[in-house]
C-alpha cells in the first residue's frame, strides 16, 4: 500500500538501526510527544531494536488519556438526558469517570453513538430538530480545525440544537511544562507530525532554544520514527539543539493556515485541567463568546462538576515519563483495558493500554 | 461461534475447579459487571469470562467439555457434530450476503471446524413486528440458496414475533448437526510445536464491509463480505490429510488474532505469526489503517485457519489454493516450543510483540 508498505520496510529499517548504534556513543532519553507513536514503538518492537543506551519514554499526546476526569463525569452527565443524542469518538466511551463511563450510559438507555467526524454530528442535529446534539470535542491541535469547522457551520447554518463538549489541549505548553519541571529526564523530544501537520513548527524553535533540546518532527509510520530517533541522537552526540523536521511529506514550517486561521475564528487561547499532569496556564482552547450557545457545558449547566483522580493510578508519572506502565502495581491486575482505573489503559493510543496489549507476557 | 461452541473451546483450556453450579451463586463479579454490556458478545476475553464463567459452570458436563466450534456426540454409531448459532447482524443486507446466507454459513462453518460433513440445519426466526415481508421473503430465499450451495437442507424451524421495537428487524437462529467421518481428530488441544499455521485467504474483509455500511463509509472501491461455506475446503484438507490436519478454525468475532489465542491456550503452545505474510485486500488494509484497527482482530465470515503437521504444510496450501476459496491461501506462522499460551507477532520490520485477544470492542480512534 502506497505510503505505508515503503515505510515499514525490513531492510531500510536495519540501516537506520545500524545509524543509530553507529552514532549512539552515551545514554540519552527521548521522549515521543504522542500517543500513536508510542502504539507503532510498541507494536513493532522498535524499542526492543534500538540500542539499550536509548531510553525511549512516552509523551502526553493521547487526548482520551489528558481530558479531565471532570470532563468525563461531565459527559456522562449530559449523555444521561433523554433530549439528548451524545456523539463522541469511540475512544471515549470507554475512559471512566469517577463514577460511570459513557458505554455504560449506553448500556442504561442513553442515547450515545459514535460518530468519526464532528460534522456528522452537526448532521444529526439537523436530522434531529427536537433533540439535542452534543459532541464530545476533544483533542490536540490535529482535530481542533473539525471541531472549528462543525461549530463555525452549525452556527453559520442556524442550527441551535448543536453543541460540543470541549477539552481541547495544545502540545507548545505542555512541552514546557515538562521542559520546566526539577524531574525532567528528557533530553530530546520526537514532536507529533500530525499536529505539526495543523500548527507547522514555529512554535517549538522558541522552546528548543530556550531549553537547548533538540526537537524532531516526525512521523508515525516505523521508519518515520526510526529516522527521527537518528536525527535526535545525531543533534545530542553532536551537542545541537534546535527543530528538524522529519515528517517532510507532511509538515511545512507554517503549517496549514486555513485551518489554523479556522481555529482563531473559534476558539480562543485558555488555561486547561490535564488529566494526571494537573492545571497548565494558556494549555487549551475553549469556545469564543460569539459561539456561547454552542457550548454544551454551558447548555447543560455541569461547568461545576468536578472530581477526584483514583490515588492508585500513575498515569500522570506515565505521562511525564516519570514510570513505565508496567511500573505500576496495578498493572494488569486491578487496572486493565476491561476495567480501567485510568485512560491510558483505554485509549488506543494510551500508553498503558500499548504494554498491555503488544508487551504483557505474564 | 456459538455460546456452547465457545465454552467447550475453553473448556478444553480450563482444567481449573470451576464453581459449583448446584450452589446458585453467580460466579461472575458483579460488582464489575452488574448489567450485561456489547463486549459480553464481542467475541474477545469478556464474553470468555461470561462462557467460562457462567455458563460453562452452570452446564458443565463431559461433552460440552470436549471441542471447539460445535460439540461432537458419540452415538455408538457414529459421531454427530452439533453447533448452533444466532444472527443479530445489522444492517441485514450487506454488500456480499445478508443475514440469512450468514446465518447458514455461520453454522455450517461451524461444523465444518470440527471435521464434520454438515447434514441438515434448523432455523429459527425472531421477526420484530413491521419487518418488510419482502425483505423476510428475500432473506429465505437466500437462506434456501445458501443451504443449496453448502449441500444441506432445512429441516425444522420456529418463527415468533416481538413487539415494534423489541427486536432488530430480524434474529435468526441456526443449529446444524453433521456426520464426523471415522478416524477425524480436529480439535485445538492437537496444535503441537513445530505445526504450521495457515489461513484460507485475505482476512478482516467481513467487518470491514459491514462498518462501511454501518457507520457509511465510503472507499474507492467498495469491499463485499467474505461469507461463505468452507465444509468443502475443510472436507478436503481432512481427505487429503487425514490425521496431520490438527486443528481447524474459522475466525469470525474477534477475528485471527482472538481465534488463536484460544487455541494457544488449549494446547498451551505458543504461536508466533510473520505480519508480512498476512494476506490482507489493499482496501480492507487502507480502511484498517484509517479507523485504527488491526486487520488481526477483524471479523471474517469464510475464511479458515488451519493448523497442520509441518511436513504436511505445503499439501495443505496446495488443497487449499486449489478451491475457488482458498486462493490467497497462507502460510502465516508456526507453533513453536516457547511462550506456552501465548501467541507472539513478528512485525514487519522485525520486531515482535505479543498478540492479545480481543479487549471490549473494537472502537475507532481519535485521530
Amino acid at each position: 500500500m502506497k505510503y505505508v508498505d515503503e515505510y515499514r520496510d525490513e531492510a531500510a529499517a536495519r540501516k537506520f538501526l545500524d545509524a543509530i548504534r553507529r552514532r549512539t556513543t552515551r545514554p540519552w532519553t527521548l521522549m515521543e510527544v504522542c500517543g500513536g507513536q508510542t502504539h507503532t514503538l510498541v507494536k513493532f518492537g522498535i524499542d526492543e531494536l534500538l540500542p539499550e543506551e536509548i531510553t525511549l519514554v512516552h509523551g502526553p499526546g493521547c487526548p482520551v488519556c489528558v481530558t479531565p476526569l471532570e470532563l468525563i463525569d461531565r459527559a456522562v452527565e449530559i449523555a444521561r438526558r433523554p433530549e439528548v443524542i451524545f456523539t463522541s469518538f469511540g475512544d471515549m466511551l470507554r475512559v471512566p469517570g469517577s463514577q460511570s463511563d459513557l458505554l455504560s450510559v449506553k448500556a442504561n438507555g442513553g442515547d450515545v453513538r459514535i460518530v468519526y467526524s464532528p460534522l456528522d454530528a452537526v448532521k444529526l442535529a439537523e436530522q434531529n430538530p427536537d433533540r439535542e446534539v452534543v459532541f464530545f470535542a476533544v483533542g490536540f491541535e490535529t482535530t481542533a480545525p473539525a471541531n472549528a469547522m462543525a461549530v463555525y457551520q452549525a452556527h453559520q447554518r442556524g442550527i441551535g440544537n448543536f453543541s460540543i463538549l470541549t477539552s481541547h489541549v495544545l502540545v507548545p505548553p505542555a512541552m514546557e511544562a515538562l521542559l520546566s519541571s526539577p524531574d525532567n529526564r528528557v533530553q530530546g523530544f520526537l514532536a507529533a507530525g500530525h499536529v505539526c501537520a495543523i500548527m507547522g513548527y514555529w512554535e517549538y524553535e522558541p522552546i528548543a532554544q530556550k531549553y537547548r533540546v533538540p526537537i524532531v518532527v516526525t512521523g508515525f509510520e516505523p521508519l518515520d520514527l526510526l529516522h527521527g530517533i537518528l536525527l535526535t541522537v545525531e543533534m545530542l552526540e553532536e551537542g545541537r539543539w534546535g527543530v528538524e523536521n522529519q515528517y517532510t511529506r507532511a509538515v511545512q514550517r507554517a503549517g496549514n493556515l486555513p485551518a489554523q486561521e479556522l481555529v482563531q475564528q473559534v476558539f480562543q487561547i485558555s488555561d486547561r485541567q490535564w488529566r494526571g499532569i494537573g492545571q497548565i496556564p494558556h494549555s487549551g482552547l475553549a469556545l469564543k463568546d460569539e459561539f456561547a450557545r454552542h457550548d454544551a457545558e454551558q447548555r447543560f449547566g455541569v461547568a461545576s462538576l468536578t472530581a477526584e483522580e483514583s490515588p492508585d493510578c500513575v498515569s500522570g508519572d506515565v505521562m511525564r515519563g516519570l514510570k513505565k506502565p508496567q511500573e505500576c502495581a496495578c498493572f494488569g491486575t486491578r487496572c486493565t483495558p476491561e476495567s480501567p482505573l485510568g485512560a491510558p489503559m483505554v485509549s488506543s493510543e494510551g500508553a498503558c493500554a500499548a504494554y498491555y496489549n503488544y508487551r504483557r507476557v505474564g | 461461534m456459538s455460546v456452547e461452541a465457545q465454552a467447550a473451546g475453553i473448556a478444553t483450556a480450563t482444567t481449573v475447579a470451576l464453581p459449583d453450579p448446584a450452589a446458585g451463586v453467580c460466579p461472575l463479579p458483579f460488582d464489575k459487571y452488574p448489567t450485561v454490556v456489547l463486549a459480553h458478545g464481542g467475541g474477545g476475553r469478556l464474553g470468555k469470562m461470561l462462557v467460562e464463567q457462567l455458563f460453562f459452570a452452570a452446564y458443565a458436563n463431559p461433552v460440552l467439555g470436549g471441542f471447539h466450534d460445535g460439540s461432537v456426540l458419540d452415538t455408538g454409531a457414529g459421531r454427530i457434530a452439533i453447533s448452533t448459532d444466532s444472527f443479530v447482524i445489522s444492517p441485514i443486507f450487506f454488500p456480499g450476503g445478508d443475514i440469512g446466507s450468514l446465518a447458514v454459513h455461520g453454522t455450517v462453518n461451524d461444523l465444518a471446524m470440527c471435521g464434520a460433513k454438515p447434514l441438515a440445519l434448523s432455523a429459527a426466526f425472531i421477526l420484530e413486528e413491521g419487518l418488510a415481508m419482502d425483505d423476510l421473503w428475500r432473506i429465505a430465499q437466500s437462506m434456501r440458496d445458501a443451504a443449496r450451495g453448502a449441500g444441506v437442507d432445512i429441516v425444522t424451524g420456529d418463527t415468533k414475533v416481538v413487539d415494534r421495537g423489541k427486536g432488530d428487524g430480524i434474529f435468526i437462529n441456526t443449529t446444524g448437526i453433521g456426520i464426523v467421518p471415522p478416524g477425524v481428530e480436529i480439535s485445538p488441544r492437537r496444535a503441537r510445536p513445530g505445526d504450521v499455521v495457515l489461513v484460507s485467504g485475505t482476512v478482516a474483509t467481513h467487518g470491514i464491509a459491514i462498518m462501511s455500511v454501518r457507520e457509511g463509509l465510503e472507499f474507492e472501491t467498495a469491499v463485499e463480505s467474505d461469507s461463505a461455506a468452507l465444509h468443502e475446503m475443510a472436507g478436503l484438507l481432512v481427505e487429503r490429510l487425514g490425521e496431520d490436519v490438527h486443528v481447524m478454525r474459522d475466525p469470525t468475532r474477534g477475528g485471527v488474532a482472538s481465534a488463536l489465542c484460544e487455541i494457544a491456550q488449549s494446547a498451551q503452545v505458543g504461536i508466533l505469526l510473520d505480519e508480512a505474510k498476512l494476506p490482507v485486500l489493499e482496501e480492507v488494509r487502507g480502511a484498517c489503517e484509517i479507523l485504527g484497527l488491526d486487520p488481526l482482530y477483524v471479523a471474517n465470515e469464510g475464511k479458515m485457519i488451519a493448523i497442520v503437521k509441518r511436513d504436511a504444510a505445503d499439501e495443505a496450501l496446495d488443497v487449499m489454493r486449489a478451491h475457488p476459496l482458498g486462493t490467497e491461501a497462507a502460510i502465516i506462522g508456526e507453533v513453536v516450543d516457547g511462550h506456552p499460551g501465548k501467541v507472539f507477532q513478528r512485525s514487519r520490520i522485525g520486531g515482535t510483540r505479543v498478540v492479545e485477544m480481543l479487549s471490549g470492542e473494537q472502537l475507532p480512534r481519535i485521530c
